[in-house]
């Protein structure tokens, strides 16, 4: 492991640096009011260098920026993860009526600095550069929710949000500083090497919660959700959509990252996967329990968010390397299913105005093709068999056995399974089985319909890739070096 | 051909499907014409046709004697090589009754369904693909393969029952959905413990798990693996059958879904159960087994009697025939509890006669649900008599029909058969398997047994009070539009018919097929007694 100088680390930095010329380009654009209609493009194109420089940057276990921050297989693993949800908002944006036009531009550039902030929250390896990039996202975010400056739910989101996050984060600092303390270091790697010789487990436990506040805020881990369904709800639906995988992805990458980094020596002193299966249990109990009885399909998507952030806690309570390619590849096909589920909520939200569920009645047999697909996401969000999400499901489940400290987990999350098919349902059910003879359909503009096929198509489709996605994780874990 | 006939029987359904939906994106360009929705039927006969031709053909080839690793249907090859997945379909003595009566069943519940005007395409390319799941449960030998099977059924069921049932369609779809999911979420925890704990290698091969399960060593919670294994597939398959007392999501289905989801849901499914605690539960756990054909024999005449009792309260045909499903797949149970007879007459007669049972409850109650199905048609009503609380005060607590028996000869002789054929009359065929039901269930527990054969009894009594109360009596004037049976309905309950006449009288091409496949079953558990 080596320490790159600043200037030698620029070049494994393209992507990055990329996202910061398009931020800087677009607030140029914003500002001109000619130029205001290329902010769109500009975005897009400004993503699709920064994926092709991503594409060719290769991944290597040296430390860049002094230390800062690690450009290492599992990073780009979530980067592209990612970059792909990014992308897929903002293609979506341009027609998107719950974002104003004259405030576009600022929403494009609040998401490319969420995305450079979850950049380097996935490859922080340093204290203050995680703080600052949870930050980082965690700013824009708050402003992007309140975007819709007229909307008082939206600034009441935003307002909640500021509270919620700000308060977390204070907490995570407060754990940090504990580490530094002990250590004296802010390098993750040199606190972990201190910390394995640490005898006071109180306070290392101590340090745990704290930081497992900041980010289970960010990830919604119960009891640090709150904030999201009012958030969620708030929000204009598209940075809803955005919020509900990317900094998930994000959160989860650091989650990784941090505690199989500072955590693993002491495992046997520590036991924090007790804690993690605990908050599991909780999460998803409490995320699909309160969905039961929701009627806003934001509200009901946040919730169901949540559960899914309990399933994949389940799978990090298993500290092993098949434990963390289960919550990757549940991550992976969990952007497409949540995606697609949100899109066709956007296309609904747009068209019909419907922000409840019993303002979908009937749509079913109006949109035959849309709601197929519809369908299709939402088993998957359930795991029903033959879909992506089962097949996630199992991953998670096979890992349990494999450890078989947990099996109780096992059980809490296919009851959940079954809780949760009752509220996806309910969607269907309206979608279907009710009528509404007044509705008339409005077309669905080509990139959100193209969208919502493709992205739910991989929940069936994956099976040509399922094996080869497996491997290929499998090996991103293997070249990290954290394992 | 030999090779691919056992994945044509599980993918043409899908296939025709698939072809639906081709044909509905031509009719919308324009290339074809779909204003006439009876295309959509046609293809959905033509397919369910030939998969019951090719079921035939694998029947005519089919060698019973031969173990199914032999057999020259069987189908292996890695499908998921990282998780050990396996596509692995065959075919063997327990399977081919099942197979048959689910293609026959499939191509009938086509004609049954000729009248369905809502939504047609849905309605065939959903069914199609129940049909593709229930062939693939049938012919599974890969648990993981099994178990996709098993789950894809539910989507086209929910909306199948939801769409195109009856009042509380909604409810009862969900009701089903739950429940089974309920179930087999359970089953998947005991496919993974299997899995894992197995030992020889991860797998979910089920031939290869009889040998290794037996040795699993483990134990968790006090209690042992294997044990808890048992009941999680317990679970899952005990809904499906379904068992008491997880059976209530069975009458509102099977009353509110339409005539022909009705028969595929009492024909089929309910065997699903059964057919997955024969597949799975005994041979891969036969200590289990042993120990709990006890808890088996007892729930099976809970089943009987239970069932039984409800039927005789029930004044809803149509209710009336769904809990006789309760009460018939009891004897099932009963049958199979008889595998610890020390006795191999009463084990052999049990273990068969829970499989024949399996296949002539299917028959008889596709008949059942069939002749209802055409008089709920005509009068649009079903009640035997109507309710106290019924919105018609005049009609409240009376007489539903009356003397129908004159005015519809053909029904009335084959409702007769039905009804006699329901409740056990010798020379038909349910008296036969539950006949051998009872000699298993004999041999092993005796006071039980004792017990359950009060429910040929009660039995009769459901079924003949309601011939009296709906064909016998003055005629109700009310009906005297009524038609008989059409040459389509004829149809469909000629086979079933004579089915049900020829394995009443000569069972032995039935039991032939069945008879070593359950000779093995019974030496690979009999050592744990």
């Amino acid at each position: 492991m080596e320490y790159l100088s600043n200037i030698n680390s620029l070049t494994s930095y393209l992507p990055e640096l990329m996202i910061v010329v398009t931020i800087l380009a677009v607030f140029i654009m914003e500002s001109i009011s000619s130029y205001r209609p290329l902010t769109y493009i500009t975005t897009i194109v400004g993503l699709i260098f920064a994926g092709l420089l991503l594409m060719i940057s290769s991944s290597s276990t040296n430390l860049l920026f002094e230390g800062m921050i690690i450009n290492d297989s599992l990073a780009i693993f979530f980067k592209w993860l990612i970059l792909l949800s990014t992308l897929s908002i903002v293609l979506i944006s341009r027609d998107d009526e719950s974002v104003l036009d004259e405030v576009k531009g600022e929403y494009y550039a609040m998401l490319l600095i969420i995305t450079l902030g979850m950049f380097a929250m996935v490859s922080a390896k340093n204290l203050l550069m995680i703080y600052l990039a949870i930050e980082m996202v965690s700013i824009p975010s708050y402003i992007i929710a309140g975007i819709s400056k007229n909307d008082r739910e939206s600034n009441e989101a935003s307002l909640k949000y500021v509270i919620y996050g700000s308060f977390a984060s204070g907490i995570m600092l407060f754990g940090l500083s504990f580490l530094y303390g002990i250590a004296g270091s802010l390098d993750i790697n040199v606190v972990a090497s201190k910390l394995a010789s640490f005898d006071s487990s109180l306070t290392v436990y101590m340090i745990i919660i704290f930081i497992l506040v900041g980010f289970g805020y960010k990830i919604s881990m119960v009891p640090f959700h709150y904030w999201t369904p009012d958030v969620y709800q708030g929000a204009p639906i598209t940075v809803t959509a955005f919020l509900s995988v990317a900094p998930k992805a994000a959160g989860f990458a650091i989650l990784i990252r941090f505690f199989y980094t500072l955590f693993i020596d002491n495992i046997e002193m520590l036991q924090w996967p007790q804690l993690i299966a605990v908050m599991a249990a909780l999460t998803m109990t409490v995320g699909n329990v309160l969905a039961l009885n929701q009627t806003n399909i934001k509200r009901l998507l946040a919730y169901s968010s949540i559960s899914h952030v309990g399933f994949m806690l389940v799978a990090f309570s298993i500290v092993s390397i098949d434990s963390v390619v289960s919550i990757m590849f549940y991550m992976f096909f969990y952007i497409f299913m949540n995606l697609s589920a949100f899109y066709m909520a956007i296309y609904m939200s747009n068209k019909y105005g419907a922000n409840e569920i019993d303002q979908w009645n009937g749509i079913g047999l109006k949109t035959p093709l849309l709601s197929f697909f519809m369908v299709l996401s939402l088993a998957s969000l359930a795991g029903l068999p033959p879909t992506s999400g089962f097949v996630a499901k199992v991953y998670v489940l096979r890992n349990l056995f494999a450890d078989s400290n947990f099996l109780w987990l096992g059980v809490v999350a296919i009851i959940n399974t079954v809780i949760s098919l009752y509220y996806y349902f309910k969607i269907v059910r309206a979608m279907y089985f009710m009528k509404n003879d007044e509705l008339v359909v409005q077309n669905c503009n080509p990139i959100l319909f193209w969208s919502i096929i493709i992205f739910s198509l991989q929940n069936i489709i994956f099976y040509f890739y399922w094996p080869n996605l497996i491997e290929s994780l499998n090996m991103i874990l293997i070249n990290t070096g954290i394992f | 051909m030999n090779s691919s006939i056992l994945s044509l029987l599980i993918f043409l359904p899908v296939m025709g499907a698939i072809g639906m939906l081709i044909i509905a994106f031509l009719g919308k360009q324009g290339l074809m014409k779909t204003e006439n929705k009876d295309i959509y039927k046609y293809v959905a006969l033509v397919v369910t046709g030939v998969q019951m031709l090719l079921a035939f053909f694998l029947y005519a080839n089919f060698d019973p004697t031969l173990p199914v690793t032999q057999s020259p249907f069987t189908v292996q090859f890695d499908w998921i090589p990282s998780f050990n997945i396996e596509y692995y379909i065959g075919v063997d003595g327990l399977s081919m009754p099942m197979v048959i009566l689910a293609a026959l069943l499939s191509f009938l519940c086509i004609l049954i369904s000729w009248n369905v005007e809502k939504h047609v395409l849905g309605y065939f390319s959903l069914f199609l693909l129940l049909d593709a799941g229930m062939m693939g449960v049938f012919l599974s030998l890969d648990f993981f393969l099994f178990y996709i099977f098993w789950e894809v059924m539910l989507l086209p069921m929910y909306f199948l029952i939801g769409m195109w049932g009856g009042p509380q369609r909604h409810y009862a779809a969900i009701k089903f959905f739950l429940y089974t999911l309920f179930g087999s979420v359970f089953m998947l925890l005991g496919m993974l413990a299997l899995y894992f704990y197995a030992p020889g290698g991860n797998s979910f091969n089920l031939i290869h798990l009889i040998t290794q399960a037996p040795q699993i060593d483990a134990s968790l919670w006090g209690f042992d693996m294997r044990f808890l294994i048992w009941i999680a597939l317990f679970i899952g398959f005990a809904i499906k059958v379904p068992v008491f007392p997880f059976h209530t999501w069975l009458p509102l289905a099977h009353v509110e879904a339409p005539t022909a989801i009705s028969v595929i849901l009492a024909g089929v499914l309910l065997k699903m159960g059964t057919y997955g605690f024969l597949r799975i539960s005994y041979p891969l756990l036969p200590e289990e087994a042993v120990n709990f054909s006890f808890m088996m024999a007892l729930l099976g005449v809970i089943n009987i009697i239970w069932g039984a009792l409800n039927a005789i309260a029930q004044i809803d045909l149509k209710k009336m025939i769904a809990y006789s499903s309760v009460s018939h797949m009891g004897y099932v149970l009963l049958g199979m509890s008889g595998i610890v007879g020390t006795e191999s007459a009463g084990a052999q007669a049990g273990m068969n006669g829970a499989v024949m049972q399996m296949f002539n409850h299917g028959t008889i109650t596709a008949m059942l649900f069939t002749l209802v199905g055409v008089l709920y048609d005509q009068a649009h009503h079903r009640w035997i008599v109507y309710p106290m609380d019924y919105k018609d005060p005049e009609l409240a607590g009376k007489l539903g029909f009356g003397g129908l028996a004159s005015k519809l000869p053909v029904f009335n002789g084959f409702i007769i058969l039905a009804f006699f054929a329901g409740l056990g009359l010798p020379a038909l065929s349910g008296f036969i398997s539950e006949a051998m039901c009872f000699i298993g269930g004999f041999g092993s527990f005796r006071v039980l047994t004792i017990i359950g054969t009060l429910g040929i009894l009660l039995n009769a009594i459901y079924f003949l009070r309601a011939y009296q109360r709906i064909f016998l009596g003055p005629f109700n004037e009310k009906y005297s539009d009524l038609k008989d049976m059409s040459l389509r309905d004829m149809a469909v309950i000629i086979p079933l018919a004579f089915l049900t006449l020829l394995f009443g009288v000569y069972p032995q091409p039935l039991l032939e097929i069945m008879r070593h496949s359950m000779t093995k079953l019974i030496l690979l558990v009999q050592p744990f007694i």
